[in-house]
């Protein structure tokens, strides 16, 4: 029990403790300790030069981080404690230990084995005698034990003002031990402070404080140290967990960092819906297909007859047909059993509430992404101070240790290079506007008209639609034209608009955006298109289910009263019927999830072709062809493909948006696209690295992704109102789905506070929902909302104030600096027209020449003449060599002191 | 820490285990040579790796005792200051050792950083860039002063000057 104590200790505290311990030990174990530190870290601690002096308490402190220092004093105190009362002990006896060892109990068996172990000492030194280390040790242990004497001595004639100026001391030196690492001294010097430091502490810290409040400071820094390291492993941990990390960075390397934001967009995409997989196949998907009726045992859950055949037909099951139909992917398989399972799991409240919960999920996310991502705008808005020498400085990452990651960073750094230069001539550029502003014009124009024209098109091919869903004479163009049109119009559309805005001839990054938007409002008209197809659809689907309802009611009477004629028996229940055969209505939850599904499907099918097409075949074309073509292809006219972020992103906004409207109606499509983007993050990594080509004009993404973000939550906002309608008003079907046969889908949980909820809960629910009560919500909101917003607007104007100011005055002291210069310049031309004042006259005409050839300047300076000290200071330190700064125009010799320093880095002499 | 010491002693050893000595104890005026230093897996690939050995070692040619050694380490370790880091930085970064980072050594810093891929005037004009951004008293170089207070408002100084071992 006392060996493992110790050993804790000496883990601790470091050598220090372990050297105490190892004295008062017997022979063996000393040998024991001696096995296990290996004598390479011995001789690691041996070699400074301050532990031949120091002995115990350099010897561990040497250069550790402060806090273990702290805690090795710490240590050190209670072994100095332990001395103390055992040399008071050695006379008084036992008894008397206890009032000063207050409740150091761990500290009485020490002192224990201390008394023990110098009687062993005795022995053991001629044993030991051949160990001149172990000899050594002793002598300190001497020398200590002197020291610690001492210093109970004191502490018990010490007055409180006394103990106060110590404790200043101690502590002052304490900082010095814990800043030590901040001098940019050389290992020896440091060493030398730190001992004297050390010694120090040593010898008084063991004066101050009461012995319990000790062990537990030493405890608590501990824990704290544990704590810090516990916290980086945990960073370095989740650092390391990022997927993806390398490739984006690899990426990122050969494609600036647009290209690779991309990339870290789809990356988060990926991770949320994760979470949204995780939620809609945890709560909906599996306890259905657990706990649920199985496959056939109700008609929702079977294959109507007339189906059966054709409905393991690859091309039926292609379009979500047959079995798909009817399977855990759609809505319509879920039963509407208020609970399922021996766990009573109640699946249409929460099929209800993953719906809600996905749109509730991802708008937090979202809007918390947003935030995060403004608080690192705002942090890094003032970069356009230093980015070049940020750049310069900052860029190299010196934790690159393979061959191939430098490259990389070579190429990434030489990339980020050019990004900036390109920013930089862009502002400082300016040419023709009027003819520019006419491209713009123009260009907007041109666009307005593709815009319209697609809009119309879309228009015209759901109209069409409309009409061909009457007919069954159908080719297979026809059926899928409204897919085609809009897959063609995607595909032309964005590269159309990339070559107009072209004329625009934009900063590529504003360029990138204005595509962006651009395409957005393009996809937007199709969705809405799509959308509005989707509800006359449904509409017509609604009329027809309650005749159908009607009419399956109906079927069942007859049934029920063929067969009870048939069997002449009308007290035998019928069998049932055959879940097949029952007429079932459309179900139009299931048939809008279907067209979603389908819908991403063929956008999945269509963004993989263009890859493989546009840039895959053509990268391999232009490659292999260009051997043996009369130009030259890699160069001319067909080159590589670049990669296309505007595209690429809003292609996923919008596949993102069609899964939040679908999920509700078909929860397998969560499935799918998770599957779609871990599959499109490698397939699009491989395909940017192996065909495309860098950008002719690299630029940096802006640092923030909000204008992404900005669209995913539009996007978002757009694809929530209609699925809330549709939760809101209208009925769900009768025959299908979690929430048949009620009126709203909302109804379930009205059903769920009425039933499984205490009555009161009931009640207090019925008066949150009071209007009388929202309505003041609402107000007191709207208010919160107003406030903050005025707030944060205050904030930034002040903001705004101070980045002026700071700006203002830095280009002051530039300013003042010029002029000095400026002045010198004014004097020095007065000094070559008088060649021969060489030694005396410098000093004089300074003083007047300086307010006349520039009065502004001097007006200038008075309001900076605080500054002036300051300054005067940064150029002292900053110009150690006087000559090192003189100018070659001028030299030296002749013109003495006074010029030089009406050069003038003080202020102007007034 | 202990252990980091341990660690960084053994590394130490392993660039040289016929050179390096066991024991310590006595402290024995062991250099290795930069050669040796410089082919460290940590170091191989860092355009900088001469300057950081040289800045280091106390003979200024690269050659470091084991000292040094340590010292580089803890300079370079996540633990040290921001203020100590940016000394060492400045050090690095001025080639010429004449405690100004002029424009040669913009230049060297800049070619070395991108392999010579920049042209003439894109360095140039990257160098010019620089001195005006960051030269708070106008002398045409950047002073100790000028480059901490531009390099501690650099988001990700800290996370990139540091090796870890």
């Amino acid at each position: 029990q006392r060996r493992p104590n110790r050993r804790q200790a000496g883990g601790r505290g470091g050598a220090k403790g372990r050297g105490r311990g190892k004295k008062p030990a017997s022979d063996d174990e000393d040998e024991d300790e001696e096995d296990e530190a290996p004598r390479g870290r011995r001789g690691a601690n041996r070699k400074k030069p301050a532990k031949k002096r120091g002995g115990d308490d350099e010897d561990e402190s040497e250069d550790e981080p402060p806090k273990r220092k702290r805690g090795g004093a710490a240590n050190k105190k209670k072994g100095g404690k332990a001395q103390d009362s055992d040399d008071d002990d050695s006379d008084v006896g036992k008894g008397k230990k206890g009032k000063k060892g207050g409740g150091r109990k761990g500290k009485k068996e020490e002192e224990e084995e201390e008394t023990k172990g110098k009687k062993g000492d005795g022995k053991g030194k001629g044993k030991d005698k051949g160990k001149d280390k172990d000899d050594d040790k002793d002598k300190k242990k001497k020398k200590k034990k002197g020291d610690s004497s001492n210093s109970s001595e004191e502490e018990e004639s010490m007055s409180e003002g006394e103990m106060a100026r110590l404790m200043e001391e101690v502590e002052e030196k304490k900082k010095l031990i814990a800043n030590i690492r901040n001098k940019p001294w050389r290992m020896q010097r440091r060493l030398k402070h730190l001992k004297e430091a050390q010694e120090f502490v040593d010898k008084f810290e063991g004066a101050l404080g009461k012995g319990k409040g000790r062990k537990w400071y030493a405890y608590k820094v501990m824990m704290t140290k544990k704590w810090i390291k516990f916290q980086r492993d945990f960073e370095n941990f989740r650092t390391a967990c990022i997927p993806w990390e390398r490739k984006i960075k690899e990426v990122e390397s050969h494609f600036g960092s647009s290209v690779a934001s991309y990339f870290i967009f789809l990356r988060w995409m990926y991770g949320m819906n994760l979470v949204l997989f995780g939620f809609t196949f945890g709560l909906v998907v599996i306890p259905e297909v657990l706990m649920g009726l199985p496959y056939g045992s109700i008609p929702r859950k079977t294959v109507p007859r007339a189906e059966q055949d054709t409905a393991q037909d690859y091309s039926v099951l292609m379009d979500f047909n047959g079995y798909c139909k009817y399977s855990v992917l759609f809505y319509g398989y879920y039963n509407n059993q208020r609970t399922i399972g021996v766990l009573k799991f109640r699946l249409p409240l929460s099929y209800l509430m993953v719906g809600i919960g996905t749109f509730g999920y991802s708008l937090m996310l979202v809007i918390r992404t947003m935030a995060k991502n403004a608080d690192v705008g705002g942090g890094d808005g003032e970069d356009s101070d230093f980015t070049f020498a940020w750049k310069m400085f900052t860029s190299w990452d010196y934790l690159i240790g393979n061959a191939e990651t430098a490259d990389n960073k070579y190429a990434s750094i030489t990339t980020s290079f050019k990004e900036s230069i390109v920013d930089e001539q862009e502002n400082q550029k300016d040419e023709n506007i009027h003819l520019r502003r006419f491209l713009r014009v123009l260009a907007n124009f041109l666009i307005t008209c593709s815009l319209g024209g697609s809009g119309y098109l879309i228009y015209f091919v759901v109209k069409r639609s409309q009409e061909f869903a009457t007919r069954d004479d159908l080719s297979w163009y026809e059926k899928n034209e409204m897919e085609i049109v809009m897959s063609l119009l995607g595909l032309v559309c964005p590269p159309l608009f990339e070559t107009i805005a072209e004329l625009e001839d934009y900063h590529p990054r504003i360029a990138l955006k204005w595509q962006l938007g651009r395409i957005f409002a393009l996809f937007l008209g199709n969705l809405y298109t799509f959308l509005f197809a989707l509800f006359d659809e449904v509409n017509t689907k609604l009329e027809e289910e309650q005749a159908i309802k009607n009419a399956s009611i109906w079927a069942m009477k007859e049934y029920y009263a063929n067969y009870s004629r048939l069997m002449n028996d009308s007290e035998a229940t019928p069998p049932p019927m055959d879940p097949a055969d029952v007429i079932r209505g459309p179900c139009w939850e299931t048939a809008v999830g279907i067209e979603f599904v389908k819908l991403t499907v063929s956008d999945i099918q269509v963004s993989y072709l263009t890859i493989l097409i546009g840039d895959f075949a053509r990268a391999v074309i232009v490659r292999f062809l260009n051997y043996c073509w009369c130009w030259d292809l890699e160069a001319g006219f067909p080159s590589y493909g670049e990669f296309d972020i505007s595209g690429n992103v809003l292609g996923l906004v919008f596949n993102q948006g069609m899964i939040w409207m679908g999920a509700f109606y078909a929860p397998g499509l969560v499935g799918i696209n998770v599957l779609r983007l871990l599959s499109s993050m490698y397939y699009q990594c491989w395909a940017v690295m192996a065909t495309n080509v860098p950008h002719e004009r690299v630029f940096k993404a802006s640092k923030s992704n909000n204008f992404y973000m900005g669209l995913l939550l539009l996007v978002l906002f757009l694809s929530l109102l209609p699925v809330v309608y549709t939760i809101m008003t209208l009925p769900p079907s009768f025959d299908c789905g979690p929430f048949s046969g009620k009126d709203k889908m909302f109804d379930v949980v009205m059903e769920t506070i009425d039933l499984d909820l205490p009555a009161f809960m009931g009640t207090l629910f019925s008066y949150a929902a009071n209007p009388g009560l929202i309505i003041p919500a609402v107000l007191l909101m709207v208010l919160a909302i107003y406030y903050l917003n005025s707030v944060s607007e205050a904030y930034q104007n002040s903001n705004m104030e101070l980045k002026k100011k700071m700006k203002m005055a830095r280009d002051e002291e530039k300013n003042r600096r010029n002029n000095a210069d400026t002045t010198n310049q004014v004097m020095k031309d007065l000094e070559d027209l008088l060649p021969n004042r060489s030694l005396i006259p410098p000093d004089p005409p300074e003083p007047e020449k300086l307010p006349e050839p520039e009065p502004k300047p001097t007006k200038t300076k008075p309001g900076s003449a605080g500054k002036g000290v300051n300054l005067q200071k940064d150029v002292a330190l900053a110009s150690p060599n006087p000559n090192a700064r003189a100018p070659v125009s001028r030299p030296p010799g002749p013109r003495g002191p006074g010029p030089g320093r009406g050069r003038g880095r003080g202020p102007p002499p007034r | 820490t202990r252990k980091e010491i341990l660690r960084l002693f053994y590394r130490y050893r392993d660039l040289a285990p016929q050179l390096v000595p066991l024991d310590y104890t006595n402290h024995p005026d062991v250099k290795l040579p930069y050669e040796l230093i410089g082919s460290m897996p940590e170091l191989k690939d860092n355009p900088f790796r001469q300057r950081i050995a040289e800045v280091f070692s106390e003979d200024g040619e690269g050659n470091m005792t084991l000292d040094d050694f340590l010292d580089m380490f803890s300079v370079l370790s996540e633990m040290a200051p921001r203020d100590l880091k940016a000394y060492y930085a400045f050090k690095i970064y001025d080639f010429n050792n004449d405690d100004f980072i002029c424009k040669s050594d913009l230049e060297k810093t800049l070619n070395k950083l991108t392999r010579n891929e920049l042209t003439e005037d894109e360095v140039r004009m990257v160098c010019e860039k620089v001195i005006d951004e960051a030269d708070l008293d106008n002398d045409g170089r950047l002073s100790l002063e000028d480059f901490q207070h531009m390099i501690v408002r650099a988001p990700d100084f800290l996370s990139t000057f540091h090796i870890r071992i």
